[in-house]
Order: C-alpha cells, then structure tokens, then sequence
C-alpha cells in the first residue's frame, strides 16, 4: 500500500512540474479551442446529469457554464467529460480538461498533495438525518434509542457513532449492504432513520413511497464542503473559475437575478454598478471582458437562482438551503466583495 | 393359400403415453422425483406469477413522463420509452443517428450472402468485412469529411458502443489470438518467448486494471497537451487483453490434433504457413469453436467494465439516466432492460455457435 502510495505521489509531482511550465496557458487555450473542457460526475441527481437528449444540468454544470459564460459571453460553450470518482483529478493533471466541477470535498491532503487549487464552495454538503414524519422529531438529539438504517462500512456509519457517543446517546444500527436496500429498509419501517450526505438523502426521499412521510432534520454532523477545482500552477486560470463562482453569489446579495439584470444596468447602486461591469475595475483584474458578470447573470443566474432550479424548491429535490443559504440569511455562503 | 394376418397390436396402457405418460416418466417416477417436481412447480409459482404481473399486467406502457407511472403497482416502462434513443445512441446527435443506423444496417446486409449457400465469394466477402467495412464504420461514425460532421469519440454511447467495443475485441482479438498460439508453439526461441511473455502478462492482470491503467496513469506519462483519444485506449486495451485468452484456446485446439497430421503436412512437402493454414487450422478452429465464441460472450459482457472509465456503453448509459432527478427511483426498470438486450445478444452468439458446430461437422466424432 505504501509503495502505491510513493508511486501515485512521484506521478502526481510530475504532473504539478509539468503543468507549472503552462501557467497561464489555460485561458489562451480556451480562447484558442473555442469552448471551456469541463469535468463533471457521471451523473448525481441535481449537481450533473442528462436528459433524454443528453443536455447536461445541475449544480455543478452551472459552474462551468458561468466560466463560459465570464469567458466567451456565451453559457454554451462548453463540452463536458464526465468522469469517475477515480479518474478525476488525473484527467485535470494532464490537462484532459480545464476545470473539475463534479462534487469534490475539499480537504487538506487533496489541495496540498495533488497539485491542485479549490476556487471555491458551490455546495456545503454534510451527513444529516431522515426520518419519518410520524416519529414526530425535530431535530437528531431528539433521536436517542432510535434504530438506523445505515450502508456498512462508509465513513457515514463512524461520524454517526462518534455523533452518538458525543452526545452521549445510544442507537441500534442496521447495516446493509447497498444505498438501495437501505432506502428499502427505512421506506418498509425496519428503523426509523436513516443517515448519509444530506444532498443523497433528499435524492433518496424521491425514492420512498411517500416522499411526503418523511423529514430531512436540519443537523448536519460532518463537513464536506464541494467546490470546483483547477489544476494548479495556472494562477489566472484559478481566478477566473474562482471569480465566476463568487459573481453568482455577489449577484444573489445584491438582488441582481436573470430576470431583472437589464433594469438593474441603470441602477446607481455602486455595489451593482461594479458588479455588472459599469465602473471599477470591471473585467481587466481577469482578463475578461467587462461585461463577464452581467453575462453569468444573464444566461445562468445568480447563485439563488441555480440552487432553486438545480436542487431546491423548483425540481424535484426540494433541498432546502440551510448551510447553502447566504451568509446574512443564516447560511455559510459568502463571497468576497466585488470592488 | 391364406394370408396371414397379423392381430392388430394392443394400445399401450393409456398411463404409458400422451400427456399422462410423459407426466409419469419425467416427473412423477419415483416418490423423490414426485416430491421435487412438487416442489419445484410450488417455487414457479411464487415466482413466476409476481414477475409476470410486476413487468407485463401492471406496468405502464404509455405516457412520457414520471407522472405517467404515479401509483402504479409495475414496473414504468415509460422511462426506458422516453430514454430509449440514448440508450441505443448515446450522446450521438440526433439528426446523424442515420449514421449509426447505416453502418449496423450495411453489415447485415453484407452478412446475410455468408448464410446462403450457393454463394460463391464467400471468403472474398469476410475478408470485405474484416478489412474495408471497420473504415467505413468508422467514417460513418466519426465523420469529419466527406461532407460529414464530425462527432467525438466522447459522444459515442449507449447500445452502438457496446457492439463497436466487442466488435473490435472480437475481431482484433481473434488473428492476434491465432497469430500468438502459433508463436507460442513455435520452435524459434525469441519468437516462443515473446509470445509466453505477452499471453501470460495479459493473462495475469484483470480487465478492470488494464482500462484503469490506460485511462488514470497513462495520461500522466505523455507530453502535456497529447489527447490520446479515451476511447481508443480502451479498444487497444480490450484488443490486447482478449487476444491472449484466444491465444490459449486455440493453443488447446493446435495441441488437440494428432501428431500424424503434421507429420502428414510436412511429407506432403507443405511450407509452415501452407501446412498451418491448409491442414492444421481449419482442424484446430474447428475444434475450438465452442471455447472461442465462449470468450466472444465473455468480451461482449466485459465490455461494461468501460464504465469505469467515464465511457458510456449501454449499462452506463443506462445508471447515467438514474440520476435525472425527473426520474429517480427507476433503477429496476433499467436493469431489466439492460439484462435482457445482452441477454438475447449473448444467447444468439450461442445458438449461432451451435449451428456452426453442426454445419462444420464431418463425421468423425473425437
């Protein structure tokens, strides 16, 4: 295992060296190839996934459409790769894509040792709870003596025994061996809750036969915070994808939607008038055009706009925002100040 | 003179024949037997009927969206309706599906004059096959001219991936297979051990590592800025992997035939390669037919190990719709479906297997 290891690690260095001689080449080739490259999941339910007609949507996708949008003023130029779990971050070290935006938790050892850089978070998920309406609980330390449906060996079953023995509860846990018998199991009444990330647990509701019987408790008792990634060594490149996230977020703070950017361009707030590009430093910080914003907002939304449609109340998830919502709402969402 | 005539023969008892008979002799012989055809016909029964009512008599046939299946005890057909031209053509766009359809149409069409007997060019045609109509399929698919699109390899999926992935396996792998089983048995040193070494490398590492190596590592090793196409990779891979199992089996064929026919070739003053390809091989081919459309079942069901590496064939295709948050909850439905296109695609491999045995059967049992 060790020797695994030291040999993906030499592989990995390699390709931080080898990727470090192209800093600043990522947006010229771009610019160059017409379209931004981007890698998303294989498919999760409201981060990415295809129709019938293999048009790409979600949470996740709307990220590399800003980035088009900030680039090339136009949403659709991007052509996504979708990818496994497993091949991620060697399709971003070679260089296969330009952006990763496929549900990636942001942890030390990923930014430090894989050469590569976190432009943001687009979605603070955690392990949270479901249970059924009828239990008549809200909120997990309510939980104490419940039975749980759990999958076997994932790290969801050792946050729940440290989240029980920290507060000092007891629970009996029923193990399984896949995410479909569990679900089985809570929906035919063999435990009263069920455990796991708090984006799968709605997608999973969708599944039990009466979605509307059961409740997602707002507890979260882990953090995984997902964000898209660009490989490191491309300072520019980072910021663009960065920037692009945090002009969806600033758009939601200062009221600026897709359905009323055009009466917000004669606005004199000077907070939306640096926002869509009218004074300050506009697009030259970037390398972008001054209206790079405006176009984000136009033709992908701002960031309350791409939660609803993606994963909240406009589609069949119905997450609610929690974390998600905006840093003066409550949330953890907070975006530094375009000026 | 008389005639004799004979007494016209008794009826056998009426619990020997028909419907009672055949009863009584296959099922019901012995107390044993009794007890277990009971038992089975009890286990049809609890299986059968739910199944039946489940996937025709309950489920849901019409309508296009998820609302179409709301309370509906079966299974919801109506999602494999509404994503059924991905599943055959993946990400292809619509408006050049005629391409894929052109190219599987065109090698029916070439492949029905090799099942008419008194066809005459028979050997010319396989050779057209094997040779000119993989060029032609692949400008259909990746176009780029002759006024044709052109469409990325990452575009292909579904169904027609699938096939491509085992058509290039089967018929890459079975020449190289052929090709590496003489090598290893040759009596030339370097040649022997260049074979060994390269059957038992390929032998000794699974599928799953091969396409893993080919798609995580090997891009780290080429210069920045190659794309060495995904889905050539895989091919070359699943090429490689599958003809060192051909190798072996038709090594099993070459050891099967007895010494006297080499011997038999070689007074006839036969080359190596006249004496391979007029006396052994067709013999030693022959022989092996089982093991050899064995393996092609084998490669056409390994081929959904792609989806590992981001590629879509047609289970992939297939989970990549379970996401669409219109239509969670519809993974049964899918797997149903997937099962049963490979299933009649690797049942009719057999059957045309057996029908080959029999035709190329001359007599002389081994």
């Amino acid at each position: 295992m060790k020797k695994i290891h030291v040999i993906a690690s030499a592989v990995a260095l390699t390709a931080v060296m080898s990727s470090n001689a192209f800093a600043g080449a990522t947006l010229d080739g771009v610019k160059k190839k017409g379209f931004v490259q981007c890698g998303v999941s294989t498919g999760l339910p409201g981060f990415s996934s295809a129709d019938e007609k293999g048009n790409w949507s979600g949470l996740d996708v709307d990220v590399c459409r800003a980035v088009a949008a900030a680039v090339f003023g136009d949403a659709g130029k991007v052509k996504y790769t979708p990818l496994t779990a497993k091949e991620r971050f060697t399709a971003l070290q070679s260089g296969e894509i330009d952006m990763l935006s496929r549900n990636t938790t942001w942890t030390l050892t990923r930014d430090s040792s894989l050469g590569l850089n976190f432009a943001g978070v687009n979605y603070y998920d955690g392990q949270g709870f479901m249970v059924t309406k009828k239990l008549g609980v809200k909120s997990a330390l309510e939980l104490d003596g419940a039975s749980f449906c759990i999958q076997a060996g994932t790290t969801t079953e050792l946050n729940l025994a440290d989240y029980f023995r920290a507060n000092d509860m007891s629970y009996t846990p029923v193990t399984f061996d896949s995410s479909d018998e569990t679900v089985k199991a809570f929906d035919s009444g063999r435990c009263d809750a069920l455990t796991s990330d708090q984006s799968q647990l709605y997608a999973l509701r969708i599944k039990l036969g009466n979605p509307d019987g059961a409740l997602v408790l707002p507890e979260v008792i882990s953090k995984e915070p997902l964000g898209p990634v660009t490989a490191q060594g491309d300072e520019e490149w980072y910021k663009i994808v960065r920037w692009s996230l945090f002009a969806m977020l600033n758009a939601e703070e200062l009221g600026v939607s897709s359905a009323n950017v055009e009466q917000m361009m004669s606005s004199s707030d000077p907070n939306i008038r640096r926002l869509l590009g009218q004074e300050g430093i506009k697009g030259g910080g970037l390398g972008l055009a001054d209206d790079w914003a405006t176009n984000i907002i136009k033709q992908v939304g701002n960031y309350g706009e791409a939660f609803e449609r993606n994963v909240g109340q406009g589609s069949a998830l119905k997450i609610a925002r929690g974390q998600n919502a905006l840093w003066n709402k409550g949330g953890l969402q907070y975006a530094p100040p375009i000026r | 003179m008389s005639v004799h005539t004979p007494h016209p023969d008794m009826p056998p008892p009426i619990l020997n024949v028909g419907v009672l008979g055949w009863l009584r002799s296959n099922l019901f012989s012995s107390p044993l037997h009794a007890a277990l055809s009971l038992f089975a016909i009890y286990l049809l029964y609890l299986t059968v009927p739910p199944i039946i009512s489940w996937a025709f008599l309950e489920a849901t046939w019409v309508g296009d969206s998820r609302e179409a299946c709301a309370g509906g005890e079966g299974a919801c057909w109506v999602f494999v309706k509404v994503r059924i031209n991905q599943f055959m053509y993946g990400f292809y766009p619509e408006s050049q599906y005629w391409r894929i359809n052109l190219a599987f149409g065109l090698l029916i069409v070439l492949a029905i004059p090799l099942f008419i007997k008194q066809f005459q060019h028979k050997g010319k045609l396989a050779i057209f096959i094997l040779v000119v109509y993989p060029i032609i399929t692949f400008q259909l698919f990746s176009g780029g001219n002759f006024g044709l699109t052109h469409v990325e390899t990452s575009r292909w999926g579904g169904l027609s991936l699938t096939l491509i992935l085992a058509g290039v396996g089967i018929v890459a792998s079975l020449p190289l297979g052929i090709v590496l089983a003489l090598g290893r048995r040759s009596k030339m040193p370097i040649v022997k051990s260049v074979c060994v070494v390269f059957i038992e490398f390929w032998r000794g590492v699974p599928l799953i590592t091969v396409l893993f190596m080919s798609s995580v590592m090997l891009p780290l090793f080429l210069p920045e800025g190659t794309n060495f196409d995904k889905l050539l990779r895989a091919m070359i891979g699943i090429a490689l992997f599958q003809s060192a199992y051909m190798a072996e089996v038709v090594r099993g064929g070459l050891a099967a035939i007895p010494k006297g026919q080499y011997e038999a070739a070689e007074a006839l003053g036969l080359s190596y390669w006249k004496s391979m390809g007029l006396i052994i091989l067709p013999q030693a081919l022959k022989l092996v037919i089982p093991g050899i459309v064995n393996t092609f079942i084998a490669l056409f069901k390994d081929t959904t190990l792609v989806l590992i590496i981001g590629l879509f064939d047609l289970l992939a295709i297939i989970q990549q719709a379970f996401a669409d948050p219109d239509w969670l909850g519809y993974s049964i439905e899918g797997y149903v479906f997937a099962a049963s296109i490979f299933w009649v695609f690797c049942f009719s491999m057999s059957r045309y297997s057996m029908a080959l045995e029999k035709k190329l059967h001359t007599g002389h049992t081994r």
